[in-house]
C-alpha cells in the first residue's frame, strides 16, 4: 500500500504538464545522489561551482566557500530549502534530509568548519513546496 | 431527447463517423467554432503622438526590449537600448563554426562546425498559434521552416521498462491505446463502469474504442495485420510474389506502462507542443536578427547595468563598459526594463518594497542544451528518423534529430541533449568534456554502432552558466503567481518590466512579446497623461 502511494505521489509530480519550452516527459533522471558531497555535486555546483567559490557575470553566484552567513544554519536551511532571488527552492526536489545532508556538507568544507550539525528534524518547517501552477 | 432533437440509430451514427473522417473533421469543426486561437495577440501597438522629446531608455536587447524601441521609436520617442552582451536577441541565440563562448566559471567553448550547420541553444521550435512572433518574423522577413515536432517512427526510451532497449514511439503508443481500448470495453460488458451513457451511447462509445484501439470483431487488441497498421509490420507489405506482409508482436503491456508512454502521448497534446510548429531557416536567430535590422543602430553594447533609479524628473541608469572599462550615467524620460530577474535582483534600484519583493521572488529554471555534430546522418540514412525526438528517461531527457538539409551528405548537428530539472543541474555542474561524454554515452541508447563512430565535435550551454541571464526562464507557482505577479507587471512611476518572466507563456518568446506590447502600451499612456 506504501509503495502504491508513493508511486502515485511520483507519478502527480511527474505527470505535472510542461508549458514552458521543456525537454517534454520523463527525462532528466540523474542517480540519486548517495551523501552530502553527491548532493552538492548534483544540485548546487553548477552555480557555485567546484570550488564553491561562486562566479560573476551580469549578476553574481556567491561563493559559499569561507561563508560567514552560513555560520546560522537555519539561514543556509531556509534558503535551500525556499530559494531568493535566482536561487530556485529546493523543498520540490530535496528531501528534508538531504537538505541536511548537503547544509552539513557545505558548513564543513570549502573552507567553513562550523561545529553544529542539522537534521532532518530542523529542515521540517521548511519542507513544505510551493503549489505548482498549471502556467 | 431532452433537447427534443431525436436519437441516431445506430446505423445512422456509424455511417456519420464514416463520412466525418475522424479527427479531420473534428479539427474542422473546432476551427470553425474558433477554438483554435491559442495566443492573445492585439495585433500591432498603434502608438502615436509621444510628446516632443520625449525619451526612453530599454535595458536589454532581446526580444522583448528590441519590440518595445522599434514600437516606441516609431510612436516618436527618443529610443536607446543598453545590453550586457555584444550582439543583439538575449536568448534568442544560435552558435556556429567559429563561435566562442565563456561560461561563468571560465570554461571557454569554441564551436567546430561545418559551415552551414549551427544549434539553437535556447529556443528552437514556435507553435503555429504564436501570433505575435509569427506577424513580426513575417514583418521583418525571418524565413520559417517546418520543425518536425512529432515523429512516430523516433523512440521512446526508459531504463526501467524492456530491460533498457527503446522501442519505436508508434509501436509503443500503439500498444497502449490498443490496451486502453480493450480493457474498457471489457470494463463496460462488465458493468463495471458508472458510463451515464444511454445503451446507444454505450454501443457508439464501444465502436469508437474499436476503431481507436484496432480492435477486432471480439473487442480484443491482438496481433493482427490491423494492429501492426498502427505498430509497425514485422514485414511491411511489398510487391509481387512475396508482397504479402507479417503482423509483428505486441509489446507485453507491464512494459508499455513502464515505459511512460502515456507522458510522451500527453506531452504533444500539450496545445503548445501540438504540431504544426516552425524553426527560422539557417537558425533561430535570425528573428533576432530582424529585430535588430530595425534598431541595432539603437543599441550600446558590452554594457553592465549596475544601477536603476527614478526620480519626479526622470530614469537615470548607471553602466559599465565591460570591454573598455569606464562607468556611464544616462537619463531618460522612461524605462522599459527588461533584465531577466535572476541579474535584475542583483542591481540597485529605488523600486518600491513591494516591486523589490516581486523582483526576488521568481526563480529561474536551469536546462542544458547539447549540440552533437556527426559526420553524416545516421539516423535518416540507417533508421528512418527524420526530425523529431527520442525521448529517455536518462539525464539527456532526448535526442532531437534536425529539421532541415534532409537526406544531404555531410555533417549534420543533433540535438543531443535537453535537460532539465535534476538532470540539468548535474550535467551543468559539469566540465563542458564531461558534458560531451555524458550526451554519448546516454545518446548511444538509440544509436548503439553509430552514435560515437560518427561523433566530431559538440557544443554544450548549461544555462545556469550563461552569464548574461544566469538561468533558462522564470518558474512561477501559483503562490508566487498570487502574491507576486501584479506587482512586477504594474508600471511604477516611470519604470515598467517587460519579458517572458512578465507573462503567463513563459520561456516562450511569444511570452516576451505580448508583454513587451502590454508594457509600451501602458507606458505610453503613462507619459501622454503625464
Amino acid at each position: 500500500m506504501i509503495t502504491r502511494l508513493t508511486l502515485a505521489a511520483l507519478m502527480a509530480t511527474l505527470a505535472l504538464p510542461a508549458l514552458a519550452d521543456e525537454p517534454g516527459p520523463g527525462g532528466s533522471r540523474p542517480p540519486i545522489p548517495k551523501d552530502g558531497a553527491d548532493i552538492y555535486k548534483t544540485y548546487c555546483q553548477v552555480c557555485h561551482m567546484a570550488d564553491a567559490k561562486g562566479a560573476v557575470g551580469a549578476g553574481m553566484f556567491p561563493a559559499l566557500a569561507q561563508n560567514q552567513r552560513i555560520g546560522t544554519a537555519q539561514y543556509a536551511i531556509y534558503l535551500i530549502a525556499k530559494g531568493k532571488g535566482g536561487m530556485p527552492y529546493f523543498s520540490d526536489s530535496l528531501t528534508p534530509a538531504q537538505i541536511a545532508d548537503v547544509t552539513n556538507y557545505i558548513r564543513t568544507h570549502f573552507g567553513n568548519a562550523y561545529k553544529d550539525t542539522v537534521t532532518a528534524a530542523d529542515v521540517a518547517p521548511f519542507a513544505t513546496p510551493p503549489t505548482q501552477a498549471r502556467r | 431527447m431532452e433537447s427534443g432533437r431525436q436519437t441516431p440509430t445506430r446505423r445512422q451514427l456509424l455511417h456519420a463517423i464514416g463520412l466525418m473522417g475522424g479527427t479531420a473533421a473534428m479539427y474542422q469543426m473546432m476551427t470553425t467554432f474558433g477554438h483554435a486561437a491559442e495566443s492573445r495577440f492585439p495585433g500591432t501597438p498603434s502608438l502615436s503622438g509621444a510628446r516632443k522629446g520625449a525619451s526612453v531608455i530599454v535595458l536589454g536587447a532581446g526580444l522583448a526590449g528590441m519590440l518595445a524601441a522599434y514600437e516606441l521609436e516609431k510612436a516618436g520617442y527618443s529610443v536607446r537600448i543598453i545590453e550586457y552582451q555584444d550582439r543583439p536577441g538575449g536568448r534568442n541565440w544560435s552558435l556556429r563554426g567559429g563561435d566562442k563562448f565563456t561560461e561563468m566559471g571560465g570554461a571557454t567553448q569554441t564551436v567546430n562546425f561545418a559551415k552551414g550547420n549551427f544549434f539553437n541553444p535556447g529556443p528552437w521550435r514556435i507553435p503555429h498559434h504564436h501570433h505575435t512572433l509569427l506577424h513580426y518574423c513575417k514583418k521583418f522577413g525571418v524565413k520559417l521552416e517546418p520543425f518536425i515536432q512529432f515523429n512516430h517512427n523516433a523512440y521512446v526510451h526508459n531504463v526501467d521498462a524492456f530491460g533498457g532497449t527503446p522501442q519505436r514511439f508508434r509501436a509503443v503508443a500503439a500498444d497502449f491505446e490498443g490496451n486502453v481500448a480493450e480493457l474498457l470495453s471489457k470494463a463496460i460488458d462488465q458493468k463495471s463502469l458508472d458510463t451515464r451513457l444511454s445503451p446507444e451511447d454505450v454501443d457508439r462509445f464501444k465502436e469508437a474504442l474499436r476503431t481507436w484501439g484496432m480492435l477486432d470483431q471480439d473487442m480484443r487488441y491482438t496481433k493482427s495485420l490491423r494492429t501492426s497498421s498502427h505498430r509497425g509490420f514485422e514485414l511491411p507489405p511489398g510487391g509481387g510474389v512475396n508482397g504479402a506482409p507479417k503482423p509483428s508482436d505486441l509489446l507485453p503491456l507491464d512494459q508499455v506502462i513502464k515505459s511512460g508512454v502515456a507522458q510522451n502521448m500527453a506531452f504533444f497534446m500539450n496545445d503548445e507542443m501540438q504540431t504544426t510548429m516552425f524553426q527560422p531557416v539557417g537558425g533561430m536567430d535570425m528573428i533576432g536578427k530582424g529585430f535588430a535590422k530595425q534598431v541595432d543602430r539603437l543599441i550600446t553594447y558590452n554594457a553592465k547595468v549596475t544601477r536603476l533609479m527614478q526620480d519626479k524628473s526622470g530614469v537615470s541608469v548607471t553602466y559599465t563598459d565591460i570591454v573598455k572599462g569606464g562607468t556611464v550615467t544616462t537619463k531618460a524620460d522612461f524605462c522599459v526594463c527588461t533584465i531577466p530577474l535572476t541579474v535584475l535582483s542583483q542591481i540597485e534600484t529605488n523600486l518600491s518594497d513591494k516591486k523589490t519583493a516581486a523582483i526576488q521572488a521568481v526563480p529561474y529554471s536551469n536546462s542544458v542544451k547539447i549540440g552533437l555534430e556527426m559526420r553524416r546522418r545516421f539516423w535518416e540514412e540507417d533508421q528512418d528518423i527524420y526530425g523529431g525526438h527520442s525521448f529517455t528517461s536518462q539525464e539527456i531527457g532526448l535526442v532531437s534529430y534536425p529539421n532541415n538539409n534532409f537526406f544531404e551528405d555531410g555533417p549534420a548537428v543533433l540535438l543531443g541533449a535537453f535537460s532539465s530539472g535534476a538532470g540539468g543541474y548535474r550535467l551543468g555542474g559539469m566540465t563542458p568534456e564531461q558534458r560531451i561524454e555524458v550526451a554519448l554515452a546516454q545518446g548511444e541508447v538509440f544509436h548503439p554502432k553509430t552514435y560515437r563512430k560518427e561523433f566530431m565535435n559538440g557544443v554544450s550551454v548549461a544555462w545556469n552558466r550563461i552569464p548574461w541571464v544566469m538561468g533558462c526562464c522564470a518558474r512561477w507557482n501559483e503562490d508566487t503567481r498570487r502574491d507576486h505577479y501584479q506587482e512586477l507587471v504594474a508600471l511604477e512611476d516611470r519604470i515598467v518590466l517587460a519579458g517572458e518572466h512578465a507573462s503567463y507563456v513563459g520561456c516562450w518568446m511569444e511570452g516576451s512579446l505580448l508583454s513587451s506590447i502590454d508594457a509600451i502600451t501602458r507606458l505610453h499612456k503613462r507619459a501622454m497623461e503625464a
